[in-house]
């Protein structure tokens, strides 16, 4: 038969065990009802029961906003003299492995959470000294003013590797007594019977990629909580089945993104500049296409320097591969210096949330809230969303504390509902700074493109700082803005020389990515016939090129005429731009085996 | 028979990492970068608890000499099933110049210690691939050896192996208390799960310094110089099998 067995946990209340399900239907869907094919086989002789524990709070996701939510709630629980069992779980192998980010960081919301950061040996080593911001065209370079006020300006700023600031956080918190789990995703949410969120589950491990139970398989972990917080970072999967199953976006502008592709060198000491902070616009990317570039020169004690390339995810024309449009920019006259005579020694991508203010969705429900960016407070013209994600999870914390820990608490729910969190971050800092940008993003999508878009942010922001009384929409969704194929030319990259730019596989293998070869791909298809029938046809398969790792090839079929999708599923860097992307949205990502994926250090 | 089974395991960088040596060519980079338990020693923890699982031996105590990290690869190791756990601390210097001849001397004072039956160890270790720590340990010990063992079975007070070796399966019997290496095949080791691993936090791991076992770590070997493999060099297609010919005749090779 053409049925498939997948491991994929079903999230029908009741359908909990691997389940018999035809290609075609959904894995990890919310379903109200279960359709008659899928049947658990229960006589398999596996052992079904999933053992389960009880925290005060479990917070999913051990990035800053996470972190920041975990250490203060031990602050306060310390200062209270109150117990409080928090536990958090990451997907990662190790705090870190799977932080990505560029990065400039605005301490505020750190020295609000750790005032002696500095005493306690907190990564910020490389003060910014330099700012530079340039237009590019493909040989030269149009520098522009950066004038005090306007988003860019740096002054104040830490250059940091953002892993192992994410690490450090991560050691502060064990101090404090969090418990931290890496290496273990949360792969379910569960719910109680009046449907607020009771916790979430780990996944299953032992499964083949067939689906079926190996020797080794046991089932994944239930980690009960009276309140959930869910900081996976942007486009977080079990976000996207709490949107649906709370409507927590019925009013908010849909979400848009970018991705982020970043590498790590180690250059010629007489290029090195610490402090320096470079960005640009323009070339690669033609006016209509959002992006741009950044490079840092960090101070650590070696000539390093981070950069990398940012690709709004609005882009039309289906041929554009974020990828080689980042290899490119390295060869500018005004990069390409800098590089040579330098070694290459890390890569990484991720998705980052370009929807700032309108994009923001309903924070709170039964049981549970939504931090960090996942639901995304990224301040876009400044690029940063780390001082954001931080302050929301200090702001989760602060309002969860004294509900988890009142004695006699009158709740509907069994899981805490906790809106005085939603309102908290409405008062703050956090709101008042992405409503003054409000505008920004959005103001590209005019006929001048980058340039209408600049002009807008010199008057509207620089003058008025945001005051303006409109607020712009966002088009859509990032998946609906491609153009078919034929209404495109496809782009003539330059083949990689090998020395500044390179290719995708041993770019992938620099990022250490791995996953246990016989599990289930973890990138799964609502149906398998639309990659060929829609993808393939209309829009010539982007996603060979969107992705930057490599998971997506066509190639064609064994026997006989035709082509189909190949999903190198082990590659995945867990960037989740495909979920994003894809043109068909039949692409869903869920979180493979804990401890699998990248393996960045110091990203 | 005590009924102890020691096991070493050894925390080495990841298989799926990208090493990097230092630029100034004393070692690889190991800061920061993603560590995890050698895949043989996972194997032998594996063997080792299937032994206690048939209530063939009664306790395993896993053992790891290095720095304060060795103490999260020996909760895996716990995590995985082992009862106990001990932490031979080795830092800076002195871990750098750890090899094989060293481990084997503690191995062995441990075994000694514990009054151990078996020692089971992964057949090599894939950052340094010595594949000598089993084997001088049975011979400090003058304890007979099975090594490279793809099948196990105790058989009173002696030990029936399957060993792989170049020309296929040899089939030994050994006495214990013995020294066993793991090779591929052996086992699928089990995941260490999140129960697990929380209680595994509540078994303990006693820490001591090699001094305490009476162990001297002077290293015989001196790193000289550790270098990338040569860059490979670019291949050329040829289109017919006397331009091949020719190419090869003046590159000297025929």
């Amino acid at each position: 038969s053409n049925s498939q067995w997948y491991s994929v946990v079903c999230l029908a209340p009741i359908c909990l065990y691997p389940c018999l399900i035809k290609s075609g239907h959904a894995p990890n869907e919310m379903t109200d009802g279960i359709p008659g094919d899928l049947l658990p086989d229960l006589d398999q002789g596996v052992e079904m029961e999933r053992f389960a524990d009880e925290a005060d709070v479990v917070i999913v996701g051990g990035g800053p906003a996470g972190l920041a939510a975990a250490i203060r709630l031990k602050q306060l629980a310390n200062k209270h003299e109150k117990e409080l069992r928090v536990c958090l779980v990451e997907k990662a192998s190790q705090i870190g492995a799977h932080t990505l980010s560029g990065a400039c960081l605005e301490p505020s919301a750190l020295t609000e959470l750790i005032p002696d950061w500095k005493e306690r040996g907190a990564p910020l080593n490389t003060p910014v000294t330099e700012d530079v911001f340039s237009i590019l065209t493909e040989k030269h370079r149009i520098p522009v003013p950066i004038l005090p006020g306007l988003p860019m300006q740096n002054h104040g700023n830490y250059i940091i590797r953002m892993g192992n600031l994410v690490h450090w956080l991560g050691e502060q918190a064990e101090e404090l007594g969090v418990e931290l789990y890496p290496g273990y995703a949360a792969a379910e949410v569960l719910f109680h019977e009046d449907g607020s969120v009771k916790g979430i589950a780990t996944n299953d491990v032992g499964i083949a990629k067939d689906g079926s139970p190996k020797d080794v398989f046991e089932r994944g972990m239930e980690l009960h909580a009276k309140v959930t917080l869910f900081g996976e970072g942007c486009h977080g999967h079990l976000a996207k089945q709490l949107y649906k199953k709370f409507n927590l976006r019925e009013n908010c502008e849909p979400q848009t993104y970018a991705i982020g592709l970043k590498e790590v060198w180690m250059i010629d000491e007489k290029k090195w500049r610490p402090g320096r902070v470079e960005h640009s616009v323009g070339w690669p990317l033609d006016r209509n296409t959002y992006g741009g570039s950044f490079l840092y020169h960090l101070n650590e004690g070696e000539p390093l320097v981070a950069l990398g390339f940012v690709v709004g995810l609005d882009y039309t024309n289906p041929y554009l591969s974020p990828f080689r449009e980042f290899q490119r920019w390295k060869h500018h006259p005004f990069v390409a210096p800098t590089l040579e005579g330098g070694q290459r020694i890390a890569y990484g991508a991720r998705a980052l949330n370009e929807g700032g203010f309108q994009s923001i969705p309903k924070l709170t429900f039964p049981g549970g809230l939504l931090i960090g960016c996942s639901p995304g407070f990224m301040n876009v013209p400044k690029i940063k969303g780390t001082h954001t994600a931080m302050k929301s999870g200090m702001l989760a914390a602060e309002a969860i504390f004294p509900k988890v820990t009142a004695e006699n608490l009158d709740s509907e729910t069994a899981g805490l509902h906790i809106p005085e969190y939603a309102e908290n971050l409405k008062n703050s800092w956090v709101w008042k700074e992405l409503y003054a940008v409000r505008n920004i993003r959005p103001s590209f999508h005019n006929y001048f493109g980058l340039y209408g878009g600049m002009i807008y942010t010199g008057i509207f922001y620089w003058i008025l700082r945001g005051k303006e009384p409109w607020t712009f929409k966002h088009c859509g969704t990032d998946a609906s803005q491609l153009k078919p194929a034929k209404e495109c030319t496809p782009i003539e990259y330059p083949k990689p020389d090998g020395k500044i730019s390179f290719d995708l596989l041993s770019s992938v293998a620099l990022s250490g990515t791995n996953h246990e070869g016989d599990q289930p791909p973890h990138l799964t298809l609502k149906d398998d016939s639309i990659p060929v029938a829609k993808n393939l046809a209309i829009y010539d398969g982007p996603e060979q090129r969107f992705c930057p790792a490599g998971v997506y090839e066509y190639v064609p079929v064994e026997t006989g005429d035709g082509m189909r999708l190949q999903i190198n599923a082990q590659n995945c860097v867990h960037c989740k731009t495909c979920d994003i992307k894809d043109p068909s949205q039949n692409i869903n990502w869920v979180v493979p085996e804990g401890g699998g994926g990248p393996a960045y250090n110091g990203l | 028979m005590s009924g102890r089974v020691l096991v070493g395991v050894k925390r080495v960088i990841d298989y799926a990492v990208k090493i990097r040596v230092k630029p100034d060519n004393t070692g690889v980079v190991t800061d920061g970068v993603k560590h995890s338990m050698n895949p043989f020693c996972e194997i032998a923890v594996e063997e080792a608890v299937k032994l206690k699982e048939k209530k063939l031996i009664k306790e395993v105590v896993a053992v790891s000499c290095g720095p304060q990290q060795s103490q999260e690869t020996i909760r895996t190791a716990l995590a995985m099933g082992a009862d106990r756990g001990i932490h031979v601390e080795v830092s800076g210097k002195d871990y750098e110049n750890l090899g094989p001849l060293q481990v084997s001397k503690i191995l062995a004072a441990l075994a000694k210690k514990e009054d151990a039956q078996l020692i089971l160890l992964g057949k090599q270790a894939i950052d340094d691939d010595c594949n000598q720590t089993g084997q001088m340990t049975a011979a400090l010990l003058d304890w007979p050896q099975g090594t490279f063992a793809s099948e196990v079975s105790l058989e009173g007070d002696k030990i029936n192996l399957v060993r792989e070796i170049d020309g296929g399966l040899e089939h030994i019997k050994i006495n214990t208390p013995a020294v066993v290496t793991a090779d591929l095949r052996l086992n699928t080791p089990r995941y260490a799960t999140l129960p697990n691993i929380m209680k595994a936090k509540k078994k303990k791991i006693a820490t001591m310094k090699p001094a305490d076992l009476g162990v001297d770590l002077t290293s015989r070997l001196e790193v000289l110089k550790v270098e990338e493999p040569p860059q490979r060099q670019a291949g050329m297609k040829v289109e017919t099998v006397e331009d091949l010919v020719g190419k090869l005749k003046e590159a000297g090779r025929i």
